[in-house]
């Protein structure tokens, strides 16, 4: 089976997020793989292991994104693809990275197709579905159980805490959910292994594309933070004494009783 | 002039809220617009249509195929793309719900277009309209422009308030016949696992759960809490990694981001996580029995104590107050 994940790099969550210039400040933070990619990372190891096949991890980022591709081999996928755009996009958008993706796949035999529901950093999730339908692929979001046999695909999908029993079938794309699995950490021999697993590099003039295919249709005019929140009361008293306080409060103060 | 679609959302045979609240964000983007409000779906919409009008959209099309019993991707957005072709909008509006996020970024692919996902607040309008959208899960927030195409966004639900409901409005729905086939995912079962009652996403109040609940059964006194308030049940990502509650109930950077009027923290500490999914709540009270914990200082009011006395007393004051 020709298996692949789209990953992306996102802030680690224990970042604070600052602002510098009107941009986010990525000086010193630390990154690591978007949590829901993990997920499709750690699926896609497992329908390789039972099915057969190769596992492919691709990225589009910069020369650092080598970081968490390796990360993705040492836990067990096959090959990366760096699609790295930095000298090439200053700002692009989902019809941006979807183009990209569009161009990579176009001489790609493709049986599944795996990411994370969300990037916890622009958290737009449009990236999945919107590559499925250029594909001509079928695609379920938010997954929390995947069974192939054959061409047939039993799929539980998430739907606001409901679960929808899907049966598809492949090519398919999914994206993952929180509880489909719990991620392998890499393991050492791992790690040793990815060192030497294939690493390839690409720009978007490998996919024959240049800036103005590429072009954004949205743009960020700015960034900045929620107003900080100062600590509010902390009531005194017997248990019985706050609580009638804390009600009184919310209903003349806050307004919200 | 220009013109709106609004997509609507039915579950269980009613409109959710936040198809009211589609129309009053394209009003909100261009006052003068026509809005024009899409259902689709099975059995009689006709009546859903007519209700659209009275929460503001001006005329409403709707689609019924039995194909659109259950949401799939395949099938609503054969019947989306049909009135799409049919009305030629401007702009297009939909919930940053699951139906939302499943079908927006298809049909934006489709029609070549930019998206802008999960807002929360529409500022100017006319062609100077902005978007502001949180992200990093609410540790920041962007503003986004429109630059080229549609201005298709999807909005987060409780976030912008609907028009008031207006019963003496009228206006024309017209059925759209679309061949719905063809689908290449089949719901063989739909499983209820969500709370009964309020959803997370759409809750006016939340209470919601920590590690300090200790287990499965702790979470009781919450949802006798919740359901005297009205409210949803949610918790933090070390109450449902511990097993206590389902993941879908998890609020917090990997999870979900919620921004009820109120939300009481129970037995949460406050990671930097929890933190981004919540803080933006517009009332947060936290009820934990350190008086050290992180949460304190985000909360309005805080109450150091043990949260099995508390929430009880909570619950009963509350049901006394109601009456």
């Amino acid at each position: 089976m020709n298996i692949y994940v789209l990953m992306k790099k996102t802030f680690d969550t224990e970042e604070k997020i600052q602002i510098n210039g009107g941009k986010i400040d990525t000086d010193g933070a630390e990154f690591i793989i978007n949590p829901y990619d993990e997920y499709a990372i750690e699926e896609a190891i497992k329908v390789r292991d039972e099915h057969g096949g190769e596992v492919t991890v691709v990225t589009i980022g910069d020369e650092d994104s080598e970081s968490q591709l390796r990360t993705a081999l040492a836990m067990g996928a096959d090959k990366a693809v760096l699609i790295n755009t930095e000298d090439d996009i200053e700002e692009g958008d989902q019809v941006t990275t979807t183009r990209i993706l569009e161009a990579y796949f176009e001489d790609k035999e493709v049986d599944l197709i795996l990411a994370g529901n969300v990037a916890i950093d622009e958290a737009s999730g449009q990236v999945g579905p919107r590559l499925a339908a250029k594909l001509d692929i079928p695609y379920v979001t938010t997954i929390t159980s995947l069974e192939i046999d054959g061409d047939t695909v039993k799929i539980d999908k998430d739907v606001e805490g409901d679960v929808e029993k899907v049966e598809t079938s492949l090519p398919l794309l999914v994206t993952c959910q929180q509880g489909l699995n719990e991620p392998r950490y890499p393991s050492l021999p791992g790690i040793m292994k990815a060192k030497k697993k294939p690493l390839e590099e690409l720009e978007i003039d490998d996919l024959d594309l240049d800036e103005d295919d590429v072009e954004a249709a949205t743009e960020t005019v700015e960034v900045f933070l929620p107003p900080e929140k100062e600590a509010g009361k902390v009531l005194e008293g017997e248990t019985d004494e706050q609580v009638k306080e804390l009600i009184s409060l919310l209903k003349t103060e806050a307004k919200v009783l | 002039m220009g013109k709106y679609l609004v997509i609507s959302e039915v579950r269980d045979g009613e409109l959710r809220n936040v198809s009211f609240e589609n129309i009053a964000a394209a009003r909100q983007i261009d006052e003068n617009s026509e809005v024009v409000a899409a259902v689709l779906g099975d059995g009689d919409l006709e009546s859903l249509g007519q209700e659209l009008i009275q929460y503001g959209a001006d005329r409403a099309v709707v689609v019924q195929h039995e194909n659109l019993k259950n949401y799939t991707s395949d099938g609503y957005v054969q019947a989306a793309m049909a009135v799409i072709e049919q009305e030629d909008p401007d702009g297009i509006v939909m919930g940053h719900t699951s139906e939302g996020k499943d079908l927006s970024p298809r049909i934006a692919s489709k029609l070549d277009s930019g998206l802008i996902s999960d807002v929360t607040e529409i500022e100017g309008s006319g062609d100077d309209v902005k978007f502001i959208r949180p992200i990093y899960s609410g540790k920041a927030f962007e503003k986004k422009v429109i630059t080229n195409g549609k201005t298709f966004i999807t909005i987060r639900p409780n976030n912008i308030a609907p028009l008031e409901k207006d019963e003496s409005r009228s206006g024309d729905v017209q059925k759209v016949e679309v061949d719905v086939q063809n689908l290449r995912t089949v719901i063989k079962e739909v499983i209820r696992k969500a709370s009964e009652g309020v959803d997370l996403s759409e809750a006016n109040i939340i209470v919601a759960g920590g590690r300090g609940v200790k287990s499965a059964e702790g979470f009781d006194p919450l949802y006798e809490l919740a359901d005297v308030l009205g409210g949803a049940v949610g918790a933090s990502r070390g109450a449902a990694d511990a097993g206590y509650c389902d993941y879908s109930l998890q609020i917090g950077q990997t999870g979900k981001v919620v921004t009820p009027d109120l939300y009481i923290a129970v037995g949460i500490s406050g990671a930097i996580q929890h933190l981004a999914g919540m803080s933006n709540s517009k009332v947060i009270v936290a009820i934990n029995k350190d008086p050290e914990a992180n949460i304190f200082n985000v909360a309005d009011y805080g109450i150091v104590g043990d949260l099995f006395d508390v929430v009880p007393a909570l619950t009963e004051e509350i049901k006394a107050l109601k009456g």
